[in-house]
């Protein structure tokens, strides 16, 4: 079977999965007569725990809904099983590039470029795949799989579970549709698509005023950044005249584009597109969505807004790397943007005891870390960290669902605590994640990060200054997950007495990929060991030899001796092992020891805590003082100005009708009187003359005779 | 003893004329009017016997004969009209009808 010819089928399985759930999922898995989706147990936060014997309670699954449960993860699984067929086709390609434009999407309109050149915009619907988009899908295929199979799990006792199933499914067509397009145009499609069904699922408890207000954020804030995007295209268009990414690569690379394409604009249109992957991917200063996105359910978290959707803004940048290598000024904001996201979204995971909003804001710094890699040209380290933080941060997530779900919908860190003895697979699973992303050698999260640390601080375009905040951020990356870690599982259990005897083990449905997860976190990162470690063969660099192609890249290895290589590296696991080890201490051994020192810095724990004030601050200046004061300033304007001409039009009507009805009267109406009367007038004399008898007229006949006939004698 | 000549016929339709018109346009009623006409039409039958008579022509005698005829035809149409006009309007006097104006 030829595979690679077969791209374009790998969308449409979801797809399918996503219409037959959306058009038939009612009559497969009927409601319960209230219609109204109950409020779920799990997934309240500060609501108070569900009691654990709910299930019980819960309403019977219908019927067909075995269908659903095998339906949705298997057409995600056929989905996986096409995408590695190609992947693995396009191995034995020699230039490692397919692309199937299946027709035409948009007619050819000519148009004038910027430099007055007559150019034609022509869309295909296209797929292209080449190794960035072919590590892609098998992320979102296979990770993808592994969250529908737990979420069967998770979500068995939820109503809406074909709604879920088929927003999902549908999630996976359209990032599938981003990550294979073959242009700018129809991965705008898939962004928008993946952004709607972001919202949907974030909003999927949406009787709950917090999970409806998090999907409209979610929606809103990534419009502001998708106008970026949609500028930034309409740009790359006016100039370069084409969206096709093999086109636009090629131009951008071999330096054949028009002059007016210069250094200026390119920055511009590099800086738009990362202002739309700020958006996206969660970056300052449009991250403020993602942490509210935790209002959805779990499994959601996982696959959207941890190990996907969120990528596609690093996918994008890696995707455009030729416009960013042209365009040092956008490379170095994306670094310094990436870098302080990271530090900021790490110090308030620091405080936060949420447990899934702490995983949230990890999410946010993990992916500063991808943008700092793009921003100083490490694209293949990018996208290897994307690689390897799809596995870990998805097994994160489903992990504290398995708690949530585990205590009862409990998600405060805070009434948690000893819980390693009762959920035994969740919590080795989680460790595993945890020293994952902490960067400890030999599991995933060390090899991505250390590249990162490494190339922040020896690329031409990295400095000091970004190495410092990288390391910085990953000592504080490890210190909040071993908080979390020990709050959860380890010390004293604060659980609450009544939720304490049924906690339980979550069932094989949700453990089997939890260990799946766990064992792609451990092996994910052996794909892309650093080129020190000359022991193992070229084998382990698959990664990079895989992705380097598509990359240019500068060959700065050299510049610097192996030694600062190893000396970094040793520092950032010891900083990362010191980061575990103090969080250990304080929070499983001597939980005291924290309370006094929160007592001690009151003032900036409380900024942390509550995330900066950034909500605040946004609310303050964009939602009340931009939208709310524009909003009266509108209304004003509508009063006055709008509302002004439309009287003023009217009064004028009116007065040129009352100054028209004038003239008619008089001028037209008396023109036409006038004649009348004046012909009238004239005649009048002749009237006399009529009386109307006979006899009058018959005396004028003999007179007029008698004249004749007197004339006639007269002669 | 004078004969009677053609003169004094002609004398007689000339006297039978002047009071035949001036009953035409001086008497009110329409009878009248009509009897007036027949004076008129009279006058000329006189007229046109006493010139046959003179010259010997049948002709005029001829034309007598249909003058007469005439004459009652026309008397028959003027009363006919007349009673039609008093259905409508109630009277006989022709200065009360003076709707043949403008």
């Amino acid at each position: 079977m030829n595979f690679l010819d077969l791209i374009w089928l790998i969308p449409l399985f979801p797809l399918a999965g996503a219409v037959l759930m959306l058009l038939t999922g009612k009559l497969l898995d009927p409601q319960p007569p209230s219609g109204v989706a109950v409020a779920p147990g799990v997934e309240q936060s500060g609501a108070g725990p569900r009691p654990a014997n709910s299930h019980e309670h819960a309403p019977h699954p219908g019927p067909l809904q075995n269908l659903i449960r095998i339906l949705c993860p298997g057409m995600v699984l056929a989905s996986f099983i096409f995408s590695a067929g190609a992947v693995w086709q396009l191995a034995h390609l020699s230039n490692r590039v397919h692309q199937v434009i299946q027709f035409t999407w948009i007619a050819a309109m000519p148009f004038h470029m910027a430099n007055g050149h007559l150019a034609t915009f022509q869309v295909d619907w296209g797929f292209l795949l080449d190794p960035l988009s072919s590590v892609m899908i098998l992320v979102v295929t296979g990770v993808g799989f592994l969250i529908h199979v737990y979420a069967t799990g998770y979500m068995a006792h939820d109503n809406g579970f074909y709604r879920f199933f088929g927003y999902l499914n549908l999630f996976v067509f359209f990032m599938l549709m981003l990550v294979l397009a073959n242009n700018y145009t129809l991965l705008f499609v898939g962004w928008e698509g993946v952004g709607l069904c972001s919202y949907l699922l974030i909003g999927f408890y949406f009787h709950k005023k917090s999970a409806a207000d998090a999907g409209k954020k979610a929606f809103i804030v990534n419009r502001v950044g998708d106008t970026g995007f949609v500028l930034g295209m309409l740009l790359m268009l006016s100039v370069l005249g084409t969206v096709r990414f093999t086109d636009v690569n090629a131009a951008l690379r071999s330096g054949q584009f028009p002059v007016e394409a210069g250094y200026g604009v390119l920055t511009a249109m590099a800086l738009l597109m990362f202002f739309g992957a700020t958006g996206k991917s969660a970056q300052v200063p449009l991250y403020v969505w993602l942490p509210d996105a935790m209002e959805g359910p779990t499994p959601v978290s996982a696959l959207i807004h941890a190990a996907t959707m969120v990528t596609a803004g690093v996918y994008m940048v890696a995707r455009s790397s030729a416009l960013f290598q042209l365009a040092p000024v956008a490379g170095m904001w994306v670094a310094g943007i990436g870098a302080f996201t990271a530090i900021l979204a790490a110090t308030i995971a620091l405080v936060q005891n949420d447990i899934k909003r702490v995983l949230a804001y990890s999410t946010v710094s993990q992916l500063g870390y991808m943008f700092l890699a793009l921003g100083v040209g490490a694209y293949w380290v990018a996208i290897f960290h994307l690689f390897t933080h799809a596995f870990f941060k998805a097994l994160l997530f489903l992990g504290s669902g398995s708690v949530i779900h585990a205590v009862g919908g409990e998600q405060d860190m805070r009434y948690m605590g000893a819980l390693r003895k009762k959920i035994p697979v969740t919590h080795a699973t989680m460790l595993v994640g945890s020293v994952a992303i902490s960067g400890i050698p030999g599991l995933a999260g060390f090899f991505s990060k250390d590249e990162i640390l490494w190339q922040a601080f020896s690329s031409p375009k990295g400095s000091t200054a970004l190495w410092l905040v990288g390391l910085v951020t990953a000592a504080m990356t490890a210190f909040y997950m071993w908080r979390l870690m020990s709050m959860t599982f380890y010390g004293q259990s604060r659980v609450k007495p009544e939720v304490a005897a049924h906690v339980h083990e979550s069932p094989p449905v949700m453990t089997w990929p939890l260990i799946a997860l766990a064992a792609g976190s451990v092996l994910g990162g052996w794909l892309g060991v650093p080129k020190l470690w000359t022991v193992f063969g070229e084998g382990f660099r698959a990664f990079p030899r895989w992705l380097e192609p598509m990359f240019e890249l500068s060959g700065h290895e050299s510049e610097h001796p192996a030694s600062a290589e190893w000396s970094l590296m040793i520092l950032s696991v010891a900083v990362a092992a010191g980061g575990i080890s103090l969080a250990y201490y304080l929070y499983s051994k001597r939980p005291d020891i924290p309370d006094r020192i929160l007592a001690r810095f009151k003032p900036l724990h409380t900024v942390l805590y509550n995330k900066w004030y950034v909500d605040e601050i946004y609310d303050f200046l964009f939602v009340n003082g931009l939208c709310k004061g524009g909003g009266s300033a509108m209304a004003e304007f509508d009063r006055t100005v709008v509302d002004g001409g439309v009287n003023g039009a009217g009064w004028l009507t009116r007065a040129s009708a009352t100054l028209s009805m004038w003239w008619d009267t008089w001028i037209v109406d008396g023109a036409v009187r006038f004649t009348s009367f004046s012909v009238k007038l004239l005649s009048y004399p002749a009237c006399l003359i009529e009386s109307g008898r006979v006899q009058t007229y018959a005396l004028f006949v003999v007179v007029g005779l008698l004249a004749f006939l007197g004339y006639y004698i007269a002669r | 003893m004078h004969p009677v000549t053609t003169e004094h016929y002609l004398a007689l339709s000339a006297g039978l004329l002047l009071i035949g018109t001036i009953g035409v346009l001086t008497r009110r009623n329409i009878v009248v009017i009509l009897m007036s006409i027949e004076l008129i039409l009279n006058a000329v039958n006189i007229n046109l016997i006493a010139f046959s008579h003179a010259w010997h022509n049948m002709g005029g005698q001829v034309f007598a004969i249909f003058v007469i005829t005439d004459a009652v035809a026309e008397a028959a149409v003027g009363l006919g009209i007349l009673i039609a006009l008093f259905r409508n309007k109630e009277t006989v006097q022709a200065d009360e009808i003076d709707l043949l104006k403008w």
